[in-house]
Protein backbone atom coordinates (compact mmCIF):
# COMPACT_ATOMS: atom_id res chain seq x y z
CA UNK A 1 0.00 0.00 0.00
CA UNK A 2 1.74 3.22 -1.09
CA UNK A 3 0.28 6.89 0.40
CA UNK A 4 0.98 9.28 -1.68
CA UNK A 5 1.34 13.06 -0.99
CA UNK A 6 -1.76 13.91 -2.23
CA UNK A 7 -3.64 11.06 -0.35
CA UNK A 8 -1.80 12.21 2.81
CA UNK A 9 -3.40 15.61 2.57
CA UNK A 10 -6.93 14.44 2.05
CA UNK A 11 -6.14 12.03 5.31
CA UNK A 12 -5.25 15.00 7.28
CA UNK A 13 -8.24 17.46 6.22
CA UNK A 14 -10.46 14.87 7.18
CA UNK A 15 -8.69 14.04 11.04
CA UNK A 16 -8.22 18.64 11.38
CA UNK A 17 -4.78 18.65 11.00
CA UNK A 18 -2.97 21.33 8.90
CA UNK A 19 -0.02 19.60 7.70
CA UNK A 20 3.04 21.57 6.24
CA UNK A 21 4.74 20.27 2.73
CA UNK A 22 7.50 18.99 4.64
CA UNK A 23 5.53 17.03 7.09
CA UNK A 24 3.51 15.17 3.99
CA UNK A 25 6.84 15.15 2.38
CA UNK A 26 7.32 12.81 5.43
CA UNK A 27 4.55 11.48 6.57
CA UNK A 28 3.72 9.65 3.11
CA UNK A 29 6.67 6.93 3.14
CA UNK A 30 6.18 6.76 7.10
CA UNK A 31 2.45 5.99 6.47
CA UNK A 32 3.02 3.77 3.87
CA UNK A 33 5.57 1.76 5.64
CA UNK A 34 2.94 1.28 8.19
CA UNK A 35 -0.01 0.81 5.97
CA UNK A 36 2.51 -1.87 4.30
CA UNK A 37 3.15 -3.74 7.44
CA UNK A 38 -0.84 -4.01 8.30
CA UNK A 39 -1.50 -5.24 5.00
CA UNK A 40 -0.45 -9.20 6.59
CA UNK A 41 -3.91 -9.42 7.92
CA UNK A 42 -5.60 -10.15 4.23
CA UNK A 43 -3.69 -13.29 4.24
CA UNK A 44 -6.35 -14.43 7.29
CA UNK A 45 -9.14 -16.18 6.35
CA UNK A 46 -12.27 -14.66 8.31
CA UNK A 47 -14.38 -16.38 6.59
CA UNK A 48 -17.45 -16.78 8.54
CA UNK A 49 -15.73 -14.60 11.30
CA UNK A 50 -18.06 -12.04 12.97
CA UNK A 51 -16.04 -8.42 14.05
CA UNK A 52 -15.47 -8.50 17.49
CA UNK A 53 -17.98 -6.22 19.43
CA UNK A 54 -17.25 -6.84 23.14
CA UNK A 55 -14.12 -8.79 24.52
CA UNK A 56 -15.96 -9.14 27.89
CA UNK A 57 -19.60 -10.48 27.69
CA UNK A 58 -21.83 -7.76 28.90
CA UNK A 59 -24.83 -6.21 28.45
CA UNK A 60 -25.73 -2.40 28.09
CA UNK A 61 -27.50 -1.23 30.76
CA UNK A 62 -30.39 1.47 30.79
CA UNK A 63 -30.88 3.75 33.66
CA UNK A 64 -33.61 6.30 34.52
CA UNK A 65 -34.23 8.90 31.95
CA UNK A 66 -33.64 11.76 34.54
CA UNK A 67 -31.01 14.70 35.04
CA UNK A 68 -28.35 13.30 37.08
CA UNK A 69 -25.06 15.34 36.80
CA UNK A 70 -27.15 18.55 35.80
CA UNK A 71 -26.31 22.70 36.72
CA UNK A 72 -22.90 22.71 36.46
CA UNK A 73 -22.76 24.87 33.13
CA UNK A 74 -19.70 26.58 34.98
CA UNK A 75 -17.89 23.97 35.24
CA UNK A 76 -18.27 22.82 31.96
CA UNK A 77 -16.79 26.04 30.81
CA UNK A 78 -14.32 26.30 33.32
CA UNK A 79 -11.68 24.81 31.23
CA UNK A 80 -12.76 26.35 27.99
CA UNK A 81 -9.97 28.91 26.18
CA UNK A 82 -12.74 30.85 25.72
CA UNK A 83 -16.58 31.41 26.91
CA UNK A 84 -19.17 33.94 26.82
CA UNK A 85 -22.27 34.60 28.19
CA UNK A 86 -21.90 31.11 29.36
CA UNK A 87 -21.58 29.81 26.19
CA UNK A 88 -18.62 28.08 24.34
CA UNK A 89 -17.25 31.02 22.02
CA UNK A 90 -15.74 29.82 18.51
CA UNK A 91 -14.56 31.91 15.63
CA UNK A 92 -17.74 33.60 13.42
CA UNK A 93 -19.16 30.69 11.41
CA UNK A 94 -21.91 32.34 9.50
CA UNK A 95 -21.64 35.44 7.58
CA UNK B 1 14.38 2.95 61.26
CA UNK B 2 15.48 2.53 57.97
CA UNK B 3 14.84 4.61 55.10
CA UNK B 4 10.94 4.69 54.82
CA UNK B 5 11.48 4.90 51.19
CA UNK B 6 12.12 1.33 51.30
CA UNK B 7 8.90 0.35 52.30
CA UNK B 8 5.94 -0.74 49.75
CA UNK B 9 2.79 -0.52 50.38
CA UNK B 10 1.90 -3.31 52.63
CA UNK B 11 4.68 -2.73 54.71
CA UNK B 12 3.40 1.04 55.30
CA UNK B 13 -0.08 0.44 55.98
CA UNK B 14 0.69 -2.40 58.69
CA UNK B 15 3.54 -0.48 59.94
CA UNK B 16 1.34 2.23 60.17
CA UNK B 17 -1.53 0.19 61.49
CA UNK B 18 0.74 -1.07 64.02
CA UNK B 19 2.12 2.43 65.14
CA UNK B 20 5.79 1.72 64.12
CA UNK B 21 5.96 5.27 62.41
CA UNK B 22 3.12 7.65 61.20
CA UNK B 23 2.03 8.05 58.24
CA UNK B 24 3.05 11.90 58.25
CA UNK B 25 6.37 10.43 58.67
CA UNK B 26 6.01 8.18 55.04
CA UNK B 27 4.61 10.68 52.95
CA UNK B 28 7.74 13.43 54.25
CA UNK B 29 9.94 10.42 53.54
CA UNK B 30 8.68 10.26 49.91
CA UNK B 31 7.83 13.76 49.59
CA UNK B 32 11.48 14.24 49.91
CA UNK B 33 12.98 11.45 47.99
CA UNK B 34 10.37 12.77 44.71
CA UNK B 35 12.44 16.26 44.53
CA UNK B 36 16.01 14.59 44.98
CA UNK B 37 14.31 12.34 41.93
CA UNK B 38 13.83 15.59 40.13
CA UNK B 39 16.30 14.33 37.68
CA UNK B 40 14.48 11.15 36.12
CA UNK B 41 11.31 13.81 34.92
CA UNK B 42 9.15 11.06 36.03
CA UNK B 43 6.56 13.37 37.67
CA UNK B 44 4.72 15.94 36.16
CA UNK B 45 2.97 17.92 38.96
CA UNK B 46 4.20 17.25 42.59
CA UNK B 47 1.40 17.34 44.88
CA UNK B 48 2.72 17.16 48.50
CA UNK B 49 0.12 18.86 49.96
CA UNK B 50 -2.95 16.13 48.82
CA UNK B 51 -0.53 13.12 49.92
CA UNK B 52 0.48 15.07 53.65
CA UNK B 53 -2.93 15.59 53.70
CA UNK B 54 -4.08 11.84 53.16
CA UNK B 55 -1.38 11.01 55.89
CA UNK B 56 -2.84 13.43 58.73
CA UNK B 57 -6.13 11.75 58.02
CA UNK B 58 -4.45 8.71 58.49
CA UNK B 59 -2.58 9.22 61.80
CA UNK B 60 -5.80 10.68 62.93
CA UNK B 61 -8.05 7.77 61.80
CA UNK B 62 -5.54 5.51 63.85
CA UNK B 63 -5.81 7.10 66.51
CA UNK B 64 -9.57 6.62 66.18
CA UNK B 65 -9.54 3.23 65.35
CA UNK B 66 -11.40 3.90 61.83
CA UNK B 67 -8.21 3.08 59.73
CA UNK B 68 -8.85 2.68 55.84
CA UNK B 69 -7.67 -0.23 53.69
CA UNK B 70 -4.89 2.31 52.06
CA UNK B 71 -4.35 4.59 55.03
CA UNK B 72 -0.89 6.17 55.10
CA UNK B 73 0.05 4.46 51.55
CA UNK B 74 0.57 7.69 49.25
CA UNK B 75 0.71 7.24 45.50
CA UNK B 76 1.86 8.24 42.25
CA UNK B 77 -1.18 8.72 39.52
CA UNK B 78 -0.65 8.09 35.77
CA UNK B 79 -1.12 11.68 34.15
CA UNK B 80 -4.09 9.99 31.76
CA UNK B 81 -6.20 9.94 35.06
CA UNK B 82 -8.67 13.23 35.35
CA UNK B 83 -7.58 14.87 39.19
CA UNK B 84 -9.85 17.32 40.37
CA UNK B 85 -7.99 20.68 40.53
CA UNK B 86 -4.71 18.97 39.58
CA UNK B 87 -3.50 19.39 35.89
CA UNK B 88 -4.10 16.73 34.10
CA UNK B 89 -2.14 16.54 30.51
CA UNK B 90 -2.18 13.03 28.97
CA UNK B 91 1.46 13.76 28.36
CA UNK B 92 0.34 16.31 25.24
CA UNK B 93 0.48 19.74 24.76
CA UNK B 94 -2.77 20.05 23.67
CA UNK B 95 -3.91 19.70 27.27
CA UNK B 96 -1.04 21.89 29.13
CA UNK B 97 -2.62 23.80 31.87
CA UNK B 98 -6.15 21.84 32.04
CA UNK B 99 -7.72 21.23 35.46
CA UNK B 100 -10.52 18.89 35.71
CA UNK B 101 -12.88 19.31 37.78
CA UNK B 102 -13.87 15.87 38.42
CA UNK B 103 -12.34 12.89 39.63
CA UNK B 104 -11.30 9.80 38.02
CA UNK B 105 -13.64 7.02 39.43
CA UNK B 106 -10.23 4.74 39.86
CA UNK B 107 -8.13 7.56 41.45
CA UNK B 108 -11.26 8.38 44.01
CA UNK B 109 -11.49 5.18 44.67
CA UNK B 110 -8.32 5.00 45.98
CA UNK B 111 -8.29 8.04 47.93
CA UNK B 112 -11.82 6.45 49.54
CA UNK B 113 -9.16 4.30 50.48
CA UNK B 114 -7.50 6.29 52.64
CA UNK B 115 -4.29 6.88 50.02
CA UNK B 116 -2.98 10.13 49.53
CA UNK B 117 -1.50 11.07 46.02
CA UNK B 118 2.20 12.17 45.59
CA UNK B 119 1.41 13.45 42.29
CA UNK B 120 0.69 12.98 38.56
CA UNK B 121 3.32 11.20 36.66
CA UNK B 122 5.09 11.29 33.05
CA UNK B 123 3.72 9.10 30.38
CA UNK B 124 3.89 9.08 26.26
CA UNK B 125 1.67 11.58 24.96
CA UNK B 126 -1.74 10.05 25.30
CA UNK B 127 -0.22 6.52 26.08
CA UNK B 128 0.66 6.15 22.55
CA UNK B 129 4.32 5.04 22.93
CA UNK B 130 6.81 2.08 24.36
CA UNK B 131 9.62 4.51 25.54
CA UNK B 132 8.20 7.53 27.30
CA UNK B 133 9.39 9.67 24.35
CA UNK B 134 6.22 10.68 23.15
CA UNK B 135 5.88 13.11 25.89
CA UNK B 136 4.86 16.34 25.43
CA UNK B 137 7.26 17.26 28.44
CA UNK B 138 10.07 15.38 28.01
CA UNK B 139 11.39 11.81 28.45
CA UNK B 140 11.29 10.19 31.77
CA UNK B 141 14.59 8.47 32.66
CA UNK B 142 14.75 5.10 33.76
CA UNK B 143 16.83 4.26 37.18
CA UNK B 144 18.32 1.36 35.90
CA UNK B 145 21.88 1.97 33.93
CA UNK B 146 23.84 -0.40 32.08
CA UNK B 147 26.63 -2.21 34.26
CA UNK B 148 29.15 -0.98 31.24
CA UNK B 149 30.29 2.28 32.85
CA UNK B 150 28.95 3.94 29.83
CA UNK B 151 26.00 6.05 31.55
CA UNK B 152 23.48 6.08 28.14
CA UNK B 153 20.47 7.07 29.43
CA UNK B 154 17.89 4.11 29.23
CA UNK B 155 13.78 4.29 28.72
CA UNK B 156 11.79 3.33 31.85
CA UNK B 157 9.72 1.78 28.71
CA UNK B 158 6.31 3.23 28.35
CA UNK B 159 3.78 4.59 28.14
CA UNK B 160 3.53 4.32 32.11
CA UNK B 161 7.17 5.14 31.80
CA UNK B 162 6.79 8.13 34.35
CA UNK B 163 5.38 5.20 36.87
CA UNK B 164 7.59 2.42 36.24
CA UNK B 165 10.58 4.90 36.54
CA UNK B 166 9.20 6.30 40.12
CA UNK B 167 8.25 2.82 41.91
CA UNK B 168 11.93 1.50 40.59
CA UNK B 169 13.58 4.66 42.14
CA UNK B 170 11.76 4.84 44.62
CA UNK B 171 9.57 7.95 44.69
CA UNK B 172 6.62 6.04 45.43
CA UNK B 173 5.53 2.41 46.87
CA UNK B 174 2.87 2.35 44.28
CA UNK B 175 1.46 3.86 41.48
CA UNK B 176 -1.41 3.08 38.60
CA UNK B 177 -1.04 3.20 35.09
CA UNK B 178 -3.28 2.09 32.28
CA UNK B 179 -2.54 -0.67 29.60
CA UNK B 180 -4.16 -0.62 26.21
CA UNK B 181 -1.69 -2.48 24.50
CA UNK B 182 1.63 -3.72 27.05
CA UNK B 183 1.73 0.35 28.71
CA UNK B 184 1.77 -1.44 32.39
CA UNK B 185 3.35 -4.66 31.55
CA UNK B 186 6.69 -3.64 29.34
CA UNK B 187 7.78 -0.53 31.59
CA UNK B 188 7.25 -3.16 34.74
CA UNK B 189 9.59 -5.68 32.63
CA UNK B 190 11.52 -2.57 31.56
CA UNK B 191 12.10 -1.35 35.47
CA UNK B 192 12.37 -4.64 37.42
CA UNK B 193 8.75 -3.89 38.84
CA UNK B 194 5.59 -5.52 39.05
CA UNK B 195 2.47 -4.42 37.16
CA UNK B 196 -0.69 -6.00 36.34
CA UNK B 197 -3.56 -5.25 33.82
CA UNK B 198 -6.68 -6.38 35.00
CA UNK B 199 -9.37 -8.27 32.95
CA UNK B 200 -10.97 -5.45 30.67
CA UNK B 201 -13.96 -4.10 32.50
CA UNK B 202 -12.78 -4.53 36.30
CA UNK B 203 -11.58 -0.94 36.44
CA UNK B 204 -13.53 2.16 35.46
CA UNK B 205 -12.33 4.17 32.62
CA UNK B 206 -14.71 6.46 33.53
CA UNK B 207 -11.92 9.69 33.76
CA UNK B 208 -9.33 8.50 32.36
CA UNK B 209 -7.85 10.46 29.21
CA UNK B 210 -9.40 7.54 25.88
CA UNK B 211 -6.88 6.43 23.75
CA UNK B 212 -8.78 3.19 22.67
CA UNK B 213 -11.67 2.86 24.65
CA UNK B 214 -12.28 -1.34 23.72
CA UNK B 215 -8.68 -1.76 25.35
CA UNK B 216 -7.94 0.63 27.71
CA UNK B 217 -7.76 -0.73 31.32
CA UNK B 218 -6.40 0.64 34.34
CA UNK B 219 -4.48 -1.46 36.70
CA UNK B 220 -1.25 -1.04 39.72
CA UNK B 221 2.28 -0.95 39.08
CA UNK B 222 4.65 -1.83 42.41
CA UNK B 223 7.37 -3.31 43.99
CA UNK B 224 5.79 -7.02 44.73
CA UNK B 225 2.79 -8.90 43.62
CA UNK B 226 1.03 -8.73 47.06
CA UNK B 227 1.32 -4.88 46.66
CA UNK B 228 -0.39 -4.96 43.28
CA UNK B 229 -3.08 -7.59 44.91
CA UNK B 230 -3.86 -4.61 46.98
CA UNK B 231 -3.70 -1.70 45.19
CA UNK B 232 -6.08 -3.39 42.44
CA UNK B 233 -8.84 -4.67 44.96
CA UNK B 234 -8.58 -0.55 45.86
CA UNK B 235 -9.02 0.21 42.16
CA UNK B 236 -11.47 -2.33 41.00
CA UNK B 237 -14.96 -2.17 41.14
CA UNK B 238 -18.68 -1.74 39.49
CA UNK B 239 -19.04 1.93 37.97
CA UNK B 240 -22.34 2.71 36.55
CA UNK B 241 -20.64 5.77 34.77
CA UNK B 242 -18.47 3.65 32.33
CA UNK B 243 -21.15 1.68 30.29
CA UNK B 244 -18.24 -1.41 30.03
CA UNK B 245 -17.53 -1.70 33.76
CA UNK B 246 -18.70 -5.09 35.16
CA UNK B 247 -20.86 -5.81 37.37
CA UNK B 248 -19.15 -7.82 39.48
CA UNK B 249 -17.99 -7.52 42.92
CA UNK B 250 -14.17 -7.16 43.80
CA UNK B 251 -12.40 -10.52 45.24
CA UNK B 252 -10.28 -10.17 48.08
CA UNK B 253 -7.07 -10.75 45.93
CA UNK B 254 -5.11 -10.35 48.76
CA UNK B 255 -6.66 -12.16 51.26
CA UNK B 256 -6.58 -15.13 48.64
CA UNK B 257 -3.11 -14.92 47.54
CA UNK B 258 -0.97 -17.91 47.79
CA UNK B 259 2.13 -18.91 46.28
CA UNK B 260 0.82 -22.38 45.01
CA UNK B 261 0.60 -23.84 41.92
CA UNK B 262 0.97 -27.34 42.43
CA UNK B 263 -1.76 -28.77 39.74
CA UNK B 264 -1.95 -25.92 37.72
CA UNK B 265 -0.94 -26.60 33.94
CA UNK B 266 1.17 -23.57 32.39
CA UNK B 267 0.94 -23.22 28.60
CA UNK B 268 3.65 -22.25 26.64
CA UNK B 269 2.74 -20.94 23.50
CA UNK B 270 5.24 -21.87 21.19
CA UNK B 271 3.97 -18.97 18.89
CA UNK B 272 5.62 -17.18 21.04
CA UNK B 273 8.95 -18.18 20.39
CA UNK B 274 9.88 -15.60 17.82
CA UNK B 275 13.04 -14.66 15.29
CA UNK B 276 15.42 -11.84 16.94
CA UNK B 277 14.98 -11.89 20.57
CA UNK B 278 18.06 -12.41 22.69
CA UNK B 279 19.07 -15.27 23.97
CA UNK B 280 18.91 -14.00 27.19
CA UNK B 281 14.95 -13.33 27.23
CA UNK B 282 14.64 -17.47 26.12
CA UNK B 283 17.38 -18.09 28.80
CA UNK B 284 15.18 -16.44 31.42
CA UNK B 285 11.80 -17.51 29.69
CA UNK B 286 13.23 -21.44 30.24
CA UNK B 287 14.33 -20.05 33.88
CA UNK B 288 11.07 -19.56 34.49
CA UNK B 289 9.50 -22.55 33.19
CA UNK B 290 11.27 -24.63 35.52
CA UNK B 291 11.10 -22.76 38.23
CA UNK B 292 7.47 -22.93 37.74
CA UNK B 293 7.88 -26.69 36.68
CA UNK B 294 9.30 -26.73 40.38
CA UNK B 295 6.70 -25.15 42.29
CA UNK B 296 4.39 -27.96 40.80
CA UNK B 297 2.68 -26.71 37.67
CA UNK B 298 2.52 -28.66 35.17
CA UNK B 299 4.13 -27.58 31.91
CA UNK B 300 2.37 -28.01 28.46
CA UNK B 301 3.08 -26.59 24.74
CA UNK B 302 0.03 -24.79 23.46
CA UNK B 303 -0.53 -23.48 20.41
CA UNK B 304 -2.49 -19.58 19.97
CA UNK B 305 -2.06 -19.73 16.13
CA UNK B 306 -2.83 -16.01 15.38
CA UNK B 307 -0.58 -14.55 17.72
CA UNK B 308 1.75 -13.06 14.41
CA UNK B 309 -1.86 -11.26 13.18
CA UNK B 310 -2.09 -9.49 16.85
CA UNK B 311 0.24 -6.57 16.54
CA UNK B 312 -1.24 -5.98 12.80
CA UNK B 313 -4.65 -6.26 14.36
CA UNK B 314 -4.05 -3.56 17.26
CA UNK B 315 -2.58 -1.23 14.81
CA UNK B 316 -5.44 -0.87 13.49
CA UNK B 317 -7.95 -0.98 16.09
CA UNK B 318 -6.14 1.33 18.47
CA UNK B 319 -5.30 3.94 15.89
CA UNK B 320 -8.85 3.92 14.49
CA UNK B 321 -10.57 4.44 17.86
CA UNK B 322 -8.02 7.06 19.21
CA UNK B 323 -8.70 9.31 15.70
CA UNK B 324 -12.18 9.10 17.02
CA UNK B 325 -11.94 9.15 20.51
CA UNK B 326 -9.08 12.46 20.12
CA UNK B 327 -11.26 13.86 17.76
CA UNK B 328 -12.52 15.75 20.92
CA UNK B 329 -9.29 18.14 20.85
CA UNK B 330 -10.91 21.01 19.39
CA UNK B 331 -9.75 24.27 20.65
CA UNK B 332 -13.35 24.97 22.40
CA UNK B 333 -13.98 23.23 24.92
CA UNK B 334 -11.02 22.59 26.67
CA UNK B 335 -7.11 22.35 26.28
CA UNK B 336 -5.39 24.62 23.43
CA UNK B 337 -6.72 26.97 21.05
CA UNK B 338 -5.28 28.52 18.21
CA UNK B 339 -6.42 30.98 15.90
CA UNK B 340 -5.16 31.84 13.44
CA UNK B 341 -5.81 35.45 12.08
CA UNK B 342 -8.49 36.05 9.00
CA UNK B 343 -9.01 32.27 9.97
CA UNK B 344 -12.69 30.61 10.52
CA UNK B 345 -13.62 27.88 12.08
CA UNK B 346 -12.07 24.77 10.23
CA UNK B 347 -8.51 26.47 10.34
CA UNK B 348 -9.12 26.97 14.09
CA UNK B 349 -9.37 23.14 14.64
CA UNK B 350 -6.71 22.39 11.87
CA UNK B 351 -4.07 24.86 13.63
CA UNK B 352 -4.97 23.99 17.14
CA UNK B 353 -4.49 19.90 16.84
CA UNK B 354 -1.54 21.18 14.63
CA UNK B 355 0.30 22.93 17.38
CA UNK B 356 -0.94 20.48 19.94
CA UNK B 357 -0.56 16.52 19.27
CA UNK B 358 2.81 15.67 18.76
CA UNK B 359 4.24 13.40 15.82
CA UNK B 360 3.40 9.77 16.72
CA UNK B 361 -0.19 10.96 17.86
CA UNK B 362 -0.76 12.48 14.53
CA UNK B 363 0.41 9.70 12.70
CA UNK B 364 -1.92 7.36 15.00
CA UNK B 365 -4.40 9.65 14.19
CA UNK B 366 -4.15 9.50 10.73
CA UNK B 367 -3.87 5.87 10.14
CA UNK B 368 -6.97 5.41 12.37
CA UNK B 369 -8.76 7.74 9.94
CA UNK B 370 -7.32 6.41 6.90
CA UNK B 371 -8.22 2.96 8.12
CA UNK B 372 -12.05 4.35 8.73
CA UNK B 373 -12.54 6.14 5.24
CA UNK B 374 -14.92 5.52 3.12
CA UNK B 375 -13.87 2.64 0.71
CA UNK B 376 -11.04 1.29 3.46
CA UNK B 377 -13.31 0.22 6.56
CA UNK B 378 -13.94 -3.07 5.50
CA UNK B 379 -10.52 -4.11 4.10
CA UNK B 380 -8.58 -2.58 7.52
CA UNK B 381 -11.18 -1.62 10.16
CA UNK B 382 -13.40 -4.73 9.73
CA UNK B 383 -11.15 -6.86 8.79
CA UNK B 384 -8.91 -6.23 12.20
CA UNK B 385 -11.99 -6.92 14.05
CA UNK B 386 -12.68 -10.20 12.74
CA UNK B 387 -8.44 -11.25 13.60
CA UNK B 388 -9.94 -9.93 17.02
CA UNK B 389 -12.39 -12.58 17.40
CA UNK B 390 -10.04 -15.06 15.57
CA UNK B 391 -7.19 -14.41 18.73
CA UNK B 392 -10.04 -14.36 21.19
CA UNK B 393 -11.22 -17.56 20.01
CA UNK B 394 -7.42 -18.91 20.35
CA UNK B 395 -7.15 -18.25 23.96
CA UNK B 396 -10.91 -19.74 24.45
CA UNK B 397 -9.23 -22.84 22.97
CA UNK B 398 -6.03 -22.67 24.62
CA UNK B 399 -7.89 -22.79 28.00
CA UNK B 400 -9.05 -26.41 27.23
CA UNK B 401 -5.52 -27.17 27.94
CA UNK B 402 -4.03 -24.81 30.31
CA UNK B 403 -4.85 -22.68 32.77
CA UNK B 404 -2.14 -19.66 32.70
CA UNK B 405 0.40 -18.44 29.86
CA UNK B 406 3.77 -17.89 30.41
CA UNK B 407 6.03 -15.67 28.09
CA UNK B 408 8.34 -12.81 27.94
CA UNK B 409 7.26 -9.50 28.73
CA UNK B 410 9.26 -7.98 26.24
CA UNK B 411 11.57 -8.82 23.33
CA UNK B 412 14.12 -6.98 25.20
CA UNK B 413 15.69 -5.07 28.06
CA UNK B 414 15.26 -1.23 28.13
CA UNK B 415 17.01 0.45 25.24
CA UNK B 416 18.47 3.69 24.94
CA UNK B 417 16.66 6.93 24.58
CA UNK B 418 16.77 7.51 20.96
CA UNK B 419 17.74 4.30 20.10
CA UNK B 420 13.90 3.27 18.18
CA UNK B 421 12.37 6.64 17.44
CA UNK B 422 13.14 6.83 13.66
CA UNK B 423 11.66 3.45 12.80
CA UNK B 424 7.99 3.63 14.07
CA UNK B 425 7.32 -0.45 13.56
CA UNK B 426 10.35 -0.99 15.15
CA UNK B 427 9.08 0.63 18.60
CA UNK B 428 5.55 -1.41 18.20
CA UNK B 429 7.67 -4.50 18.27
CA UNK B 430 8.05 -3.87 21.60
CA UNK B 431 4.61 -4.58 22.56
CA UNK B 432 4.27 -7.98 20.72
CA UNK B 433 3.84 -10.33 23.41
CA UNK B 434 1.65 -8.05 25.45
CA UNK B 435 -0.85 -6.72 22.74
CA UNK B 436 -2.69 -10.26 22.19
CA UNK B 437 -3.84 -10.94 25.56
CA UNK B 438 -4.68 -7.06 25.08
CA UNK B 439 -6.88 -7.54 22.36
CA UNK B 440 -8.85 -10.34 24.61
CA UNK B 441 -9.09 -8.38 27.49
CA UNK B 442 -7.20 -11.27 29.33
CA UNK B 443 -5.14 -10.19 32.74
CA UNK B 444 -2.07 -10.49 32.79
CA UNK B 445 0.87 -9.48 35.34
CA UNK B 446 4.83 -8.67 34.18
CA UNK B 447 6.64 -9.80 37.47
CA UNK B 448 10.93 -9.93 37.57
CA UNK B 449 12.56 -12.70 36.67
CA UNK B 450 16.23 -11.63 36.02
CA UNK B 451 18.85 -9.47 34.80
CA UNK B 452 20.84 -9.71 31.36
CA UNK B 453 24.62 -9.66 30.65
CA UNK B 454 23.97 -5.65 30.86
CA UNK B 455 22.82 -5.73 34.40
CA UNK B 456 19.19 -5.13 33.05
CA UNK B 457 16.00 -6.18 34.36
CA UNK B 458 14.04 -8.93 32.52
CA UNK B 459 10.08 -9.73 32.94
CA UNK B 460 7.60 -12.60 32.32
CA UNK B 461 4.50 -12.59 31.90
CA UNK B 462 1.54 -14.59 33.05
CA UNK B 463 -2.07 -14.25 31.24
CA UNK B 464 -5.39 -15.80 32.91
CA UNK B 465 -8.69 -16.65 31.59
CA UNK B 466 -10.64 -13.72 31.48
CA UNK B 467 -11.81 -12.61 35.28
CA UNK B 468 -9.21 -14.83 37.10
CA UNK B 469 -6.36 -12.39 38.17
CA UNK B 470 -6.84 -14.50 41.60
CA UNK B 471 -4.67 -17.52 39.23
CA UNK B 472 -2.70 -14.97 37.61
CA UNK B 473 -1.56 -13.29 41.13
CA UNK B 474 -0.87 -16.62 42.77
CA UNK B 475 1.21 -17.92 40.08
CA UNK B 476 3.21 -14.68 40.16
CA UNK B 477 3.53 -15.22 43.92
CA UNK B 478 5.11 -18.37 43.24
CA UNK B 479 7.01 -16.83 40.13
CA UNK B 480 8.22 -14.16 42.63
CA UNK B 481 9.35 -16.60 45.38
CA UNK B 482 11.83 -18.52 43.57
CA UNK B 483 12.91 -15.43 41.12
CA UNK B 484 14.27 -14.13 44.69
CA UNK B 485 14.48 -10.74 42.16
CA UNK B 486 16.05 -8.38 45.02
CA UNK B 487 18.28 -6.03 42.46
CA UNK B 488 17.52 -3.05 42.54
CA UNK B 489 18.83 0.61 40.75
CA UNK B 490 20.92 2.73 43.11
CA UNK B 491 20.55 6.41 43.40
CA UNK B 492 22.85 8.08 41.04
CA UNK B 493 20.80 11.52 40.03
Amino acid sequence: MSVDAKTVRHIAKLARIAVSDAEVAALAPELSNILGWIEQLQEVDVAGVEPMTAVIPNVLRLRDDVVTEGGIRDQILANAPAAEHGFFAVPKVIE
Amino acid sequence: MSDLTDLGVARIRDGVAAGDFSAREVAEAYVARIEAGRPLNAFLVETPDHALAAADAADRARASGALKPLSGVPLGIKDLFCTEGVQTTAGSKILEGYTPVYESSVSANLFAAGAGMLGKLNMDEFAMGSSNETSGYGPVLSPWRRNDGGNVALTPGGSSGGSASAVAARLAPGVTGTDTGGSIRQPAAFTGITGIKPTYGRCSRWGIVAFASSLDQAGPMARDVRDCAILLEAMAGFDPKDATSLKLDVPKWEANLAADVRGKRIGIPKEYRIDGVPAEIDAVWEQGIAWLRDAGAEIVEVSLPHTKYALPAYYIIAPAEASSNLARYDGVRYGLRVQPAQGGLDDMYEATRAAGFGAEVKRRIMIGTYVLSAGFYDAYFNQAQKVRTLIARDFERVWEHCDLLLTPTAPSAAFGLGEKMADPIAMYLNDVFAVPASLAGLPAISVPAGLDGQGLPLGLQIVGKALDEQGVLNAALAFEERAGFTARAEAWW
